[in-house]
């Protein structure tokens, strides 16, 4: 491939990402009114440009942006009808309310429709970030949700960075102190840590530090330490980018175009930093997508050991209360996010590595 | 022709490729001695094993693994404790066995050693409903181990089935096979799985009252499905893609023109080619189906009640972490070093068997 061809290409995956973008920023725009017909027609957009796209970046963009839309879609109804087939409605308790009372709430509910008009009211309310109502608290569960996130959010953000940086900086060292006393301790302590699962991790440490040490104060809402369910969450990611990162700079670091880098004269850092490293990261960038992944499952059990009340806590207590809406609205939102993290992390790999072929 | 003689070459003819002997010499020794076959000739599976036993990390790992074995096997008929039943002395239910640390003895059991009487030791103590903890670990480790080694198989044949079908058959089938994957592969695994352990065990607890398999628990059950539903697709896609590369060798057409059947073809000529790659993948997919397992015993939606398992404990200790710290470490060294073991042997088994990395 020569160069033009590489730059047109180039060129068509940016305005094609920058499109489907602009489709998603007018969708979210008018989220309340128009949000069925923007999303119609932002999947109209797509299939059209998957079928129609003469080369194969637009092709690729548009095919994983309507997997995505196809992953989401069939999550909720995943969710919806393993929720449906559960015996017993959520009225249906030991003290049943009276018959008019029932029909009132399952009128409300819509609970007197068909299934599958449940489904598709159900998939409306979705896209109106509607996600219905505990049946244990009374509270609808996008609130809660989204207060929740927050604390999470902060969370995860920061064991994600951490993981990244000091995993890339650990696994350069590694490769670049190749068998010496570095390399070894890093490796021996980054082997231990993947094995070690993120909530044995998180309870050892709140044994540990909190309760026998007395460095860190229990996680309250008046002191917010995160020091700790941070480094919960984020050891073995970190341990995972760092085993990545060196085994990819290593590659990198044989390559002929280092050392002609190095038979020029260029600096020692400079050639760390510019002609290695920036190659290193590409397999990196693949890893984000499961890493969000296994940080938002994680963060479940890390905060509830922690009991941060972020969003994991409300999860777990959902599962412990069988409060099924409650599980039903946090998984489709952890989905979405796990599925968005994927398909970004996907196609900026796709941007930042010209070797590799659009299919 | 009467004068012939051997050591005199006849008369070489102008543009004859006649040789002329005195131009040679015979072979020195050490000449011969190149010929010598220096190293019996080995075959790909000891030539692997050789290599696999010169990996100290991979023979700790299978010592480790074995010994855990044995103990896991051994230890029930040594211990004379259940793992679901209170300690009994003489007989009676013992309540002072409540929360003892490891290697002490209750109120009753002293007395009945000052009689003369020989109690088995409390290796880890007891737990709070007066039973022996470490008979609970050991039921604990088999469990994790069981739901390893049963996942992994499930995985092993169905993905085995699947790739193979769809690798071989190519086209369209393929196409429509591999789509089906592609979706399934970009499911959030983790989040499904909670979501269908969540409803399983509910749909499953009811219509498995009074079978066999009601032994096993409707979680574990769950568990299984749960496997067999989702996690096959990434041995689907690695065995497509190794038959892939194997089917347009010569070989297989030889197979095909003498008339053999494609499950023939698959299963004599294909497999026994792929069959390191994929023994390597499932050996890799044991710890992380325990890693699964802990994880959703923790949160509440592993086995059930009174069978223990590794993460289940893990989760129990959690409600009394300051006052018996030890409980929560014996599980959670448990699982770290079974996990470990079997990351390690997995590296040890790929080193030694990938065909990508033999040099």
């Amino acid at each position: 491939m020569d160069m033009t061809e590489r730059k047109r290409k180039e060129r068509q995956l940016i305005a094609t990402t920058v499109l489907a973008l602009v489709i998603f920023a007018a969708g979210l725009l008018f989220l309340p009114i128009l949000t069925e017909k923007i999303l119609l027609g932002a999947v109209l957009v797509l299939i059209a440009g998957a079928l129609f796209f003469t080369n194969n970046t637009g092709r690729y963009v548009c095919k994983r942006i309507l997997l995505a839309f196809l992953t989401i879609f069939i999550i909720a109804a995943i969710t919806f009808f393993t929720m449906n087939a559960i015996p017993g409605g959520p009225f249906s308790k030991e003290k049943a309310p009276s018959a008019a009372v029932q029909a009132v709430l399952e009128e409300r509910f819509h609970l007197n429709e068909p299934v599958g008009k449940q489904f598709l009211l159900y998939l409306e309310g979705l896209m109106q970030g509607n996600f219905g109502i505990s049946t244990k608290t009374g509270r609808e569960i996008s609130t809660t949700i989204f207060d929740s996130f927050s604390i999470s959010a902060k969370l995860g953000g920061m064991a994600a960075l951490l993981a990244i940086v000091l995993g890339v900086l650990l696994g350069s060292i590694a490769a670049l102190n190749r068998a010496k006393a570095a390399d070894r301790v890093i490796i021996f302590f980054t082997t231990l840590f993947v094995a070690v699962p993120s909530f044995i991790m998180a309870t050892l440490l709140l044994l540990v530090f909190c309760l026998q040490l007395n460095w860190f104060p229990i996680f309250s809402t008046e002191n917010q330490s995160y020091v700790l369910p941070v480094i919960a969450l984020m050891l073995s990611p970190m341990s995972y980018i760092t085993r990545l990162t060196k085994t990819s700079m290593l590659d990198v670091l044989g390559q002929d175009y280092i050392r002609t880098a190095r038979a020029k004269g260029v600096k020692q850092w400079l050639v760390i930093f510019k002609h290695a490293l920036r190659n290193a990261l590409i397999p990196v960038i693949t890893y984000v997508g499961p890493m969000t992944a296994y940080i938002l499952t994680g963060s479940m059990v890390v905060e509830s050991v922690f009991t941060t009340g972020g969003l994991g806590t409300k999860f777990v207590q959902g599962i412990t209360n069988r409060d099924y809406p409650m599980i039903m609205g946090t998984t489709i939102f952890l989905a979405m996010l796990m599925v968005t993290a994927t398909l970004l992390s996907d196609l900026v790999y796709k941007l930042v590595d010209p070797r590799i072929d659009f299919d | 022709m009467s004068d012939y003689n051997p050591n005199i070459p006849p008369k070489k003819r102008p543009f004859s490729l006649q040789l002329d002997p005195a131009k040679f010499e015979p072979a020195t020794d050490e000449e011969k001695a190149q010929q010598e076959v220096m190293r019996e000739s080995t075959t790909f599976f000891r030539d692997g094993m050789r290599k696999l036993f010169h990996n100290p990390l991979a023979v700790g790992s299978m010592i480790v693994l074995l010994v855990i074995l044995v103990t896991i096997v051994i230890a029930p008929l040594i211990v004379p404790y259940s793992y679901s039943g209170m300690i009994t002395v003489d007989g009676k239910r013992d309540k002072s066995a409540k929360n003892l640390p490891p290697f002490t003895y209750s109120k009753l059991e002293q007395q009945a050693i000052d009689n003369g009487e020989t109690v088995f030791p409390h290796i880890f103590g007891t737990d709070e409903l007066c039973r022996d903890y470490f008979i609970r670990v050991i039921y604990g480790a088999r469990v994790s181990l069981s739901v390893g080694f049963f996942a992994s198989l499930i995985v092993l044949i169905i993905g085995l089935l699947y790739g193979s079908i769809a690798g071989y058959a190519g086209g369209r089938t393929d196409l429509i096979m591999m789509r089906i994957v592609d979706i399934i592969y970009s499911l959030p695994d983790t989040l499904m799985v909670i979501l269908l352990s969540v409803v399983l065990d509910q749909l499953l607890g009811q219509s498995l009252q009074n079978t066999a398999l009601a032994s096993i628990g409707p979680n574990m059950l769950s568990m299984f499905a749960v496997f067999g539903l989702l996690y096959w697709v990434g041995m689907a896609r690695l065995v497509r893609g190794q038959i892939l590369s194997i089917k347009n060798n010569e070989y297989v057409l030889a197979a095909q023109a003498m008339g053999a059947k494609p499950g023939r073809i698959i299963r004599r000529h294909i497999l026994p080619n792929c069959m390191s790659v994929i023994i390597i993948s499932t050996a890799l997919q044991i710890p992380s189906a325990i890693f699964t397992e802990s994880f959703l015993s923790f949160i509440g939606l592993g086995v059930q009640a009174p069978m223990p398992s590794l993460g289940s404990l893990a989760n129990s200790a959690r409600q009394a972490l300051q006052a018996y710290p030890y409980k929560m470490i014996f599980p959670a060294v448990g699982i770290c070093l079974i996990v470990l073991s079997f990351n390690l042997l997995g590296d040890g088994l790929r080193d030694a068997f990938d065909p990508k990395l033999r040099k």
